[in-house]
């Protein structure tokens, strides 16, 4: 197979300049990352440590096998969403290894806001249960929360991907044949004290954990009767009288240490799907991606400089070299696993959009997760495209994108506009996973052709109406679009509304897409009945 | 007479029935084994011709039952018993009954056993043949006064021993007039439980004298051979750890004085067969005194120093003795032997003995070892924890030295608690190795010599618990997303808990930095280069624990996250007051409801012969009592709950 050699000359002027201006965004994206993931104030993680309990970054930590890596998802989510946003959504989610095994794992933070959920954060308790239905991962959800925020109740109450979707996922993934348990070790008031009710197996802490429908000041409310939030629902009483939990802890890291157990004894059968290579790294160097993107993303550059960062000894086996050149197609590995990878380099033409729909049939029968690296403004335009049929063509390839059953990952390098967000497997798509790079930029169209677009319409209209539009005018219109674009454009914009699943530094992604490939490429025994487990 | 033993039955078991089967089948003997239900599948079993079940596990009701061992004896038409040493070898009575059922004994006349029995008895005999012996009181009438005003007379400090007594049971010392009464309980309700005889003699004691004894071979036509001495002098709560020959203080002139008076006394007695006389030593070279002890009427424990330097095989000299066969030897003594007894017990736990099943059990192949069980067997609870005995033979002291640590430092055992490290550590501390060491040199050096973890431990155990795989899920960088990687690891050892990090090429472990490098780990041995050195250590995983093995230690670790359920609840559970080890609770003290203070005693507990008192960890109230007296308990078993009071 051949070596990508690299061509870029790491002592020049221009790799410089982009190397400081990528890894400043990749320094930005980790001190905001460290600050995300502290969670709430001083003041709540004193409170929550000052009772016994262990902080939710603790409690994870406790839950995974040391060492392990962890695959956090949407750590950005809710990033200036609200007025008064809860830092990384109020619930850390993500896939790491637990007793040998990966694990969907979703820990309530009790520091923001009482672990309540916004819509951003049962949006990321929903993509963890998505995560965990496409990869057979076991849930283990670290339960700490006081239910539904309910300022923002019309935001995550009664529509087919709100509150309630959790609990119907509960049931089906249980159906099956994936493990659903659950960790009390805090409230679980209301609508989540269904979390563990729908869990195969539940763990609770002894004068910590609490679940019933209605806490001590609603049950007084309603019918006068005086309880203290123990004996109406703490680990005593569902552990030994209501049965609604199974295994009773002294503390958090009991609860833990119990958790591991149900695991290593929930009989998970799987093969992997995918003929594995001895993992090598890269033959170019990956931290020289921070040299070789350019500062702007209209800049073109050789994506196989990409490339020969991010697979296994640098090796590819490019489909069609000569053909449809603005996309490279080929066959690599990433950690050891397979991988068939579709790059932009320059604009979508027909050739181009061709070739990718024949090189995802190829990857699809012989079962090799695909990789896009998306980085592209759309499918060319004009007489020319348009009469030679570059939308039927255009179509075919996000035909055969929409339909491959193989695991999908997309990570987008560079822009992704237009209908190439969608034929290079945008989130739309239900690839398997989906990054954006720090310097990577997300909208319907550019800032600039956006801005010049909508400028043409609206003076367009006003000639119309016969009015004219002083330049100084036109100029601010512009401006207040490209300013539009660019803020909503932004990754960080994109990833605190989970349109991705994070946000990564470029040199992390090839871990990550190991990461994302192993736990793809592995199917379970196919479960006989078809019922989630009764609670009884 | 002469006796032409074509089948042995061996009535022991263990190293020594594994020892003298050995020999007897050597010699073209049939050897016949006899096991307790407790040995059913033991090596000695295993390692015979045949094997005879005589009785369930307790040794009264087996091997300490003379009518089922000859019944043994007889249904494998034995010629000759061998008995080994404890059990019934030095028992008077076994020996008639041999006689009276036309079976060779293996020993010395009854009459000899019964005259070196009863110490008391012996030292009269031996004084009277011209030997000194250690000033003390040996007297019938045991009344309370008698006894404490032959104390006086004899002074302090002085030792209590059970007239039937030996290996440290029934055996007190007392340092101050005001502690006699007390110790002398204590020594009489050992001494009933072990020989069911409460009768206690008592004896000055030298301070930090020397334990000399000479090898002795008697055979039936007057022949009496000393077979060189032995120094063993390593001793810890009297009993004896490491033996050596020929002693390292012992020059000719003392060599002959010692041979000459154990010749003898084993004459006086009219002695024949194999056996021991134990002498104590004041004083260093030619000025050395010597006062005679005790006469051993059988093979010690420590037999294989003495064939070593000699080449003799003296369970072979004992058989053809037994046969009638004279004893035509000029024994010569060649270089230095050293042997380590291998005990199931731990050093830092106060010798606190230890059963359980060998989960590993390997020997290096650079000594010679004698051993009752094989990787797989059980130490049981019944029976003296002896593991194995490990002897190193070499042209000088320094050169068994040098062997036999490295024996001990490449020992595998995991499953007991055993005391290799101790040894180990023994022979290489500087008073051992100048070799002018009296019998209290194990306990001055006790902390000095009794392991202990340090860093390297930890570092050793955090690579063992954190394995790195190549694939992605497998490997153990810790790596997050956007965040610095995880990489530590939360390890426990014996209630304590230490943080060891490993970052990338490295692990940290306390104030230690080691350079790691991988090299060729397997699944029950650890090899890694830290800092530049290879460091070897053996593993065994058993469920979550790791046992690492290094240099004759066995430590056994656990991650926080893989503590059983169980033993995360067990984390703060102070007031559960638990079973030490393996035993049977002899008395309880307290009942439910009752206040105790912190060290009051709760509730006694016998294991291996030796009682072990649980007190109250704090002060407070006792909830429950989950025993009763007479129960059998496991290691762990919750005995009592205390609700602690501040």
């Amino acid at each position: 197979m051949a070596v990508l050699r690299s061509k870029i000359d790491t002592g020049s002027p221009d790799f410089r300049a982009n190397s400081e201006h990528h890894r400043g965004l990749a320094r930005d994206l980790r001190e905001l990352t460290a600050r995300l993931a502290l969670g709430g104030d001083e003041r709540s993680r004193e409170r929550h440590t000052s009772r016994g309990k262990l902080l939710p970054r603790e409690r994870l930590e406790g839950l995974l096998d040391p060492g392990a890596p962890f695959l956090e998802i949407g750590l950005l989510g809710g990033y200036e969403v609200y007025e008064d946003w809860p830092p990384g959504g109020g619930i850390i989610t993500g896939v790491g290894r637990v007793a040998g095994q990966p694990c969907a794992i979703v820990v309530n933070d009790a520091t923001v806001k009482g672990g309540t959920y916004y819509p951003i954060t049962v949006k990321k308790h929903l993509r963890a249960q998505e995560v965990a239905a496409e990869n057979h991962l076991p849930c283990i959800y670290l339960v700490d929360s006081g239910g539904g925020f309910l300022p923002l109740q019309d935001g995550i109450f009664p529509d087919r991907r709100h509150f309630g979707r959790i609990f119907y996922n509960q049931a089906n993934l249980s159906a099956d044949g994936i493990p659903q348990i659950a960790v009390v070790m805090g409230s679980c008031t209301a609508g989540g004290a269904y979390v563990p009710a729908m869990c195969d197996q539940v763990v609770i802490v002894r004068n910590q954990g609490t679940i019933f429908l209605g806490g001590p000041p609603l049950v007084k409310a309603a019918t006068g009767e005086e309880v203290d939030a123990e004996t109406l629902g703490g680990g005593d009483v569902h552990s030994r009288t209501s049965g609604v939990a199974d295994y009773l802890a002294a503390d958090d890291r009991h609860a833990l240490a119990l958790a591991r157990e149900i695991v290593a004894n929930s009989h998970l059968r799987y093969r992997p799907t995918v003929k594995t290579r001895d993992p090598a790294e890269p033959e170019a160097d990956p931290s020289e991606l921070y040299g070789v993107l350019p500062r702007d993303t209209r800049t073109p550059y050789d994506v196989n400089e990409v490339i020969a960062r991010l697979v296994d000894r640098s090796e590819l086996h490019e489909f069609k070299p000569l053909y449809g050149e603005t996309l490279v197609c080929g066959f690599a590995h990433i950690d050891g696993y397979p991988v068939a990878i579709l790059a932009n380099n320059g604009i979508l033409f027909s050739e181009s959009a061709l070739k990718a729909a024949h090189f995802i049939q190829v990857a699809d029968r012989r079962g090799i997760p695909l990789l896009f690296l998306q980085n592209i403004t759309g499918f060319m335009v004009g007489r020319k495209y348009e009469n030679e049929g570059i939308a039927k063509n255009g179509a075919k390839m996000v035909t055969a994108v929409a339909c491959a059953r193989v695991p999908k990952f997309t990570v987008v390098i560079g822009g992704s506009h237009g209908a190439g967000n969608y034929a290079m497997c945008g989130r739309a798509y239900t690839g398997n996973m989906l990054w954006t790079w720090p310097n990577s930029r997300i909208s319907v169209m550019g800032g600039e052709q956006a801005a010049h677009v909508l400028a043409t319409v609206r003076r367009d209209s006003l000639e119309a109406r016969g009015k004219t539009w002083p330049p100084e005018e036109q100029d601010a219109f512009m401006e207040g679009i490209r300013d539009q674009y660019e803020a909503q454009g932004h990754p960080y914009y994109a990833s605190a509304r989970l349109w991705d699943d994070g946000v990564i530094d470029p040199v992390d992604t090839r871990r990550a897409l190991g990461l994302a490939l192993a736990m793809a490429c592995r199917t379970p025994e196919q479960p006989k009945s078809r019922f989630g487990v009764f609670r009884m | 007479m002469f006796v032409t033993i074509r089948t042995l039955l061996i009535a022991n078991r263990g190293e020594i029935a594994c020892r003298v089967i050995a020999t007897a089948r050597r010699l073209g003997m049939h050897a016949a084994a006899v096991y307790s239900d407790a040995d059913a599948g033991a090596l000695h079993v295993r390692h015979a011709d045949s094997a005879y079940r005589i009785g369930p596990a307790p040794a009264v009701e087996s091997y300490l039952d003379i009518d089922a061992v000859l019944a043994a004896a007889q249904r494998a038409g034995a010629d000759a018993i061998h008995p080994g040493y404890g059990f019934l070898s030095e028992n008077a009575d076994f020996a008639d009954a041999c006689t009276e059922a036309g079976i060779a004994f293996v020993g010395p006349s009854s009459a000899a056993i019964r005259a070196m029995g009863s110490k008391v008895e012996a030292k009269r005999l031996i004084a009277e043949a011209g030997t000194p012996v250690v000033p003390g009181y040996q007297d019938d009438d045991q009344d309370d006064a008698v006894l404490a005003a032959a104390a006086r007379k004899v002074g302090f400090p002085l030792l209590i021993k059970a007239s039937a007594g030996g290996g440290g049971k029934g055996m007190r010392l007392v340092e101050a007039p005001e502690e006699f009464a007390a110790a002398l309980e204590g020594a009489r309700r050992e001494a009933a439980a072990a020989f069911a005889d409460e009768k206690m003699l008592l004896e000055r004691y030298l301070v930090n004298p020397k334990h000399l004894e000479v090898q002795i071979l008697a055979d039936t036509h007057g022949n009496t051979v000393g077979v060189f001495e032995r120094d063993c002098s390593v001793q810890r709560r009297h009993q004896k750890v490491i033996e050596e020959a020929p002693g390292p203080t012992v020059g000719e002139p003392l060599r002959r004085r010692l041979l000459e008076a154990a010749v003898n006394a084993a004459q006086a007695i009219g002695y024949s067969g194999a056996g021991t006389v134990e002498f104590i030593a004041e004083g260093r070279g030619v000025d050395t005194a010597f006062y005679f002890m005790e006469m051993n009427t059988r093979l010690q424990v420590e037999h294989p120093v003495t064939e070593a330097i000699t080449g003799l095989d003296l369970v072979e000299w004992q058989l053809r003795i037994a046969a009638g066969e004279p004893l035509e030897i000029e024994p010569e003594a060649t270089g230095h032997a050293i042997e380590a007894r291998l005990y199931a017990e731990s050093p830092a736990r106060g010798f606190l003995p230890s059963a359980g099943k060998l989960r590993r059990l390997r020997f290096p192949g650079n000594v010679r070892v004698d051993t009752g069980v094989e990787e797989g067997d059980s130490v049981p609870v019944h029976y003296d924890p002896i593991v194995a005995k490990l002897i190193a033979h070499g042209p000088s002291r320094e050169a068994a030295r040098r062997d036999l640590i490295e024996a001990l430092e490449n020992t595998e055992i995991a499953g007991i608690e055993h005391n290799a490290g101790y040894l180990r550590n023994l022979l290489a501390h500087p008073e051992f190795v100048a070799g002018d060491y009296g019998t209290h040199l194990a306990d001055t050096i006790h902390g000095a010599v009794t392991p202990g973890l340090n860093d390297l431990h930890w570092a050793l155990a955090a690579l063992a618990a954190v394995p790195n795989g190549a694939l992605p899920w497998s490997r153990a960088d810790g790596w997050r997303v956007n965040q610095p990687a995880r990489t530590e690891v939360l390890l426990q050892h014996e209630g304590v808990f230490q943080t060891v990090r490993f970052p990338p090429g490295k692990v940290v472990a306390g104030d230690s930095s080691f350079s790691v490098e991988a090299l060729n780990s397997g699944a029950d041995a650890l090899a890694v280069r830290l800092n530049g050195r290879v460091q070897e250590a053996g593993l065994l995983r058993d469920g979550s624990a790791i046992h690492l093995m290094l240099d004759g230690e066995t430590s056994v670790f656990q991650c926080v996250q893989d503590l059983t359920a169980d033993q995360a609840d067990r984390l703060d559970g102070a007031d559960r007051i638990v079973s030490p080890m393996p035993g049977q609770v002899i008395s309880l003290a307290v009942a439910v409801g009752e206040v105790v203070e912190a060290g009051d005693l709760l509730a006694v507990i016998e294991a291996m012969k030796m009682e072990h008192s649980i007190v109250a960890p704090c002060a407070g109230e006792v909830t429950a009592v989950h025993c009763s007296a007479g129960q059998r308990v496991d290691e762990h078993t919750r005995l009592l709950e205390l609700e602690p009071r501040q």
